[in-house]
């Protein structure tokens, strides 16, 4: 009978030591929350904040029904914001395609030089979103379609940049050694070896950012670079709220088609 | 002797199997194309003006001045840092169960459809469009780019939590389900273990993005250094302005590689 | 004809993978290369043709040494050289006709090449080739839509539309059941004989190694243990490259598969015919 005088094992989840740890990591997450949620709320007018949803039910009253005849004042514009985000989209893809061979490290033609700079141009058109870009651009080229191009442009880089130099570092190395075995020049290794393995991909990509692309080219107008987004702004000034609606639902609207083209095209492409 | 054997070949094309339908789409994109960059104005004389300031952006680029406007810019910058944490945790936390009512394999058919909806409109709104809302309904201030980002993060989270569970293997669920375990322990034991490593690599993505999105609203007066951004790219300070990117994109690349370092300690 | 003198090579890492290996490979002669993993044996083939650099030693074809080239000459080098890899390495989103054509990538210029605008003479000796491994009536279809043992007959097409000296085989069967594994090999050993193409296999079923070449290495840690025809492969020579384990098991079951096999045999002329 003494024999089972010995404790039990007891089965626990983790050792004391991770439990701990684990505490003390949730209790100092719990502490920033609380941090800066105290910083982040310092200015807040509360008085606002309570007041929201009668604020809200007074908005939804004025801008319902939406002004329907406003329709056909944003057909120019809408145009115009399907072509910023295409031209945009294919500008970017052509900047966008010799910087991911520059910067994938199995096809970069200098790892010390190129590639750290060709990644940093990719860093650094993925933090700027495209609203600053064209913020910066209407500063620069003044208002109108062009600057939205640009933007969309600059902001295409990095997305597509970063998406098709991953994919180029992860194609198959053995189909390379077969065409470079057949003594194949760099040119030819690159369209013969690489090229169709990382094709799917690449129209992957551009047809997802193009989609991306319509959404935020629609708000570009609110800084001045062109498209349904001036509309926005104006009718936003004089609270004409009908016309804001109207707008809203139009984008909306958009945003649901191109949706589901991008869905048709890549899985047509895949 | 080899004269039996064809001397050409061409390839055969790989999506559009039909002539008539290859010319047609050819013919359509280049006309669409012309109609497209037709209908760009270009002011050259406004360009060439321009010019002059495209270069001092680029010198303020290069030399940034982070000490004229340093209050602002660091009061943006926490306002944008503070915000981007709270609505990043405050998100996740709702999108969990939103993701769960989301997944077709384990939330009953109606509870799918309105966490689906949910979801959907979160999506479909552009950020900068529910800030101006918000902007309107509560006021200046971060703490309507809280709620902007809150909501966002919703949609993202939420969509991409629901097709994790959808995707995980079935075989563990099952083996759970056939210990007779309550619907809680079945997402406890079956769905947790499998999809909690995505769902912290998600969150640290979102919290990735929300800084980067912080960074904008502040353009429509949602907080943020957007704003102190805004107002030195209106003044023409682009040594400010400068400066200002700068810190984005060294916050953005910090996170970046983080986010990378800490999804692999997860792992 | 191949010579290979004093071949080394040591990885980065200190590794010592080949170590002074010699031998000399005469016209239409099939060498099958044996050997437990890591002995070696995928590396000494690749130094042959310098997908990886050997450290020290030369390989000599037709007089000419292609450790020492510089990047121009052994591309035009690598041309004449064949070589087969295990997994079939085809560029699987191309059709099987571009695979074919890829192995004279190195006698067409880039345009030619990218415009996929081969001169009129490489299209016939591709179909030609096609059409010897039984795969006439797949020439447009995408490599990734053919079986294992069709891919791996579009790899051998394309070596040999490289018009080779030399075929260099890494592991043709390491991912195909058995009955298309000899039939992959009996095509490779017919095609050199038509060819009197010399070969080397690199292989680690020393039973269809034994069946399939005229001579046999055999290598151990990076050092030639074993040179000689497939019929010295005795139990003691096998230990001592393997190492301890009974072979007269797998003697045994390779005599019954001899005998299916024969049957398989008349079974995919059959098919072929049929395509």
């Amino acid at each position: 009978m003494s024999i089972a005088s010995a404790d039990p094992p007891i089965w626990q989840h983790r050792t004391p030591r991770k439990r701990l740890l684990l505490w003390v990591g949730w209790l100092a997450c719990v502490a920033l929350f609380v941090w800066c949620w105290e910083r982040m709320t310092q200015r807040t007018i509360w008085a606002f904040v309570w007041d929201a949803p009668n604020a809200a039910a007074d908005i939804g009253s004025r801008a319902f029904p939406p002004r329907w005849s406003y329709m056909e004042r944003l057909w120019g514009p809408l145009w115009d914001t399907i072509n910023i985000a295409t031209l945009g989209t294919l500008l970017g893809i052509a900047m966008a395609v010799p910087l991911a061979f520059l910067a994938a490290s199995n096809t970069t033609p200098s790892r010390w030089i190129l590639r750290p700079l060709a990644l940093f141009i990719i860093v650094a058109s993925r933090s700027i979103n495209s609203l600053i870009w064209a913020l910066l651009l209407v500063s620069i080229l003044g208002p109108g379609i062009l600057a939205g191009i640009l933007a969309i442009a600059l902001r295409s880089i990095g997305f597509i940049g970063k998406l098709l130099y991953e994919a180029i570092e992860e194609t198959d190395i053995s189909q390379v050694e077969a065409i470079t075995a057949t003594g194949a020049s760099q040119a030819q290794i690159l369209t013969y070896g690489i090229v169709p393995q990382v094709l799917p991909a690449f129209y992957g990509i551009s047809v997802f950012r193009w989609d991306i692309n319509i959404r935020e080219s629609a708000i570009l107008g609110l800084v001045g670079a062109g498209g349904i987004g001036a509309q926005l702004n104006a009718s936003l000034n004089t609270l004409a709220w009908p016309q804001v609606s109207l707008i809203i639902l139009v984008i909306l609207g958009t945003v649901v088609v191109s949706e589901w083209v991008s869905a048709k095209v890549r899985h047509a492409v895949i | 002797m080899s004269a039996a054997y064809p001397t050409t070949w061409r390839k055969p094309p790989q999506m559009i199997q039909s002539r008539g339908w290859r010319i047609a789409l050819a013919i359509g994109a280049i006309a669409y194309l012309v109609l497209a960059i037709g209908s760009v104005e270009i002011n050259w004389t406004r360009v060439i003006a321009g010019m002059e300031r495209a270069q001092r952006f680029v010198a303020g680029f290069l030399q940034p001045d982070f000490t004229t406007r340093w209050r602002d810019i660091s009061n943006g910058l926490m306002e944008s840092l503070t915000m981007t944490f709270t609505s990043t945790v405050v998100g996740v936390l709702i999108s969990i169960p939103i993701g769960v009512g989301a997944a077709r394999n384990v939330a009953p058919q109606w509870v799918y459809y309105i966490c689906r909806s949910i979801i959907a409109i979160s999506r479909a709104l552009q950020e900068i469009i529910v800030a101006i809302f918000f902007v309107a309904l509560f006021g200046f201030g971060a703490f309507a780019g809280f709620l902007t980002l809150t909501f966002a993060t919703i949609g993202f989270i939420g969509k991409l939590l629901a097709e994790d569970i959808e995707d995980i293997d079935e075989a563990q669920a099952e083996a759970i389900r056939a210990t007779g375990a309550s619907w809680l322990q079945l997402i406890n034991y079956a769905i947790q273990p499998q999809v909690m490593p995505r769902l912290i690599g998600l969150s640290l993505y979102r919290l990735d993005i929300n800084f980067r999105e912080s960074a904008v609203i502040g353009i429509v007066g949602a907080g943020g250094i957007g704003a102190a951004l805004n107002t030195s790219l209106s003044r023409y300070e682009y040594s400010s302005a400068g400066a200002i990117l700068l810190i984005i994109i060294a916050i953005v690349m910090v996170s970046e590689y983080s986010s990378g370092y800490l999804r692999k300690w997860v792992k | 004809m191949l010579r290979i003198e004093g071949l080394t090579k040591t990885y980065k890492t200190g590794d010592k993978a080949l170590s002074d290996v010699s031998f000399e490979a005469p016209q239409g002669q099939v060498i099958g290369l044996i050997g437990p993993s890591g002995a070696g044996k995928s590396t000494l083939i690749r130094c042959i043709n310098r997908l990886v650099e050997p450290s020290s030693g030369a390989v000599w074809l037709n007089d000419i040494n292609l450790a020492a080239l510089r990047t121009g000459e052994l591309r035009r080098a690598r041309r004449r050289i064949g070589m087969i890899f295990q997994e079939y390495a085809l560029v699987e989103r191309l059709t099987v006709m571009e695979n074919v054509l890829s192995g004279r990538l190195g006698y067409v210029g880039f345009w030619r090449s990218f415009t996929r605008r081969y001169p009129g003479a490489d299209i016939a000796n591709a179909y030609r080739l096609l059409d010897r491994v039984g795969l006439m009536a797949h020439a447009d279809k995408r490599a990734d839509a053919l079986s294992g043992g069709q891919r791996q007959r579009v790899g051998i097409a394309r070596a040999l539309a490289q018009d080779p000296e030399l075929l260099l085989i890494d592991e043709p069967t390491a991912s195909l059941d058995p009955k298309t594994s000899r039939q992959i090999m009996r095509l490779i050993v017919e095609i050199c004989r038509e060819r009197t193409l010399p070969a080397i296999i690199n292989i680690h079923d020393v039973v269809l190694a034994q069946q399939f070449s005229d001579r046999i290495i055999g290598l151990q840690s990076g050092r030639m243990v074993f040179d000689g025809p497939p019929s010295g492969l005795t139990e003691a020579v096998l230990t001592q490259i393997y190492g301890e384990e009974d072979w007269t098991a797998m003697r045994k079951g390779a005599s019954d598969e001899a005998d299916a096999e024969a049957e398989e045999k008349a079974q995919t002329e059959q098919m072929l015919r049929a395509l």
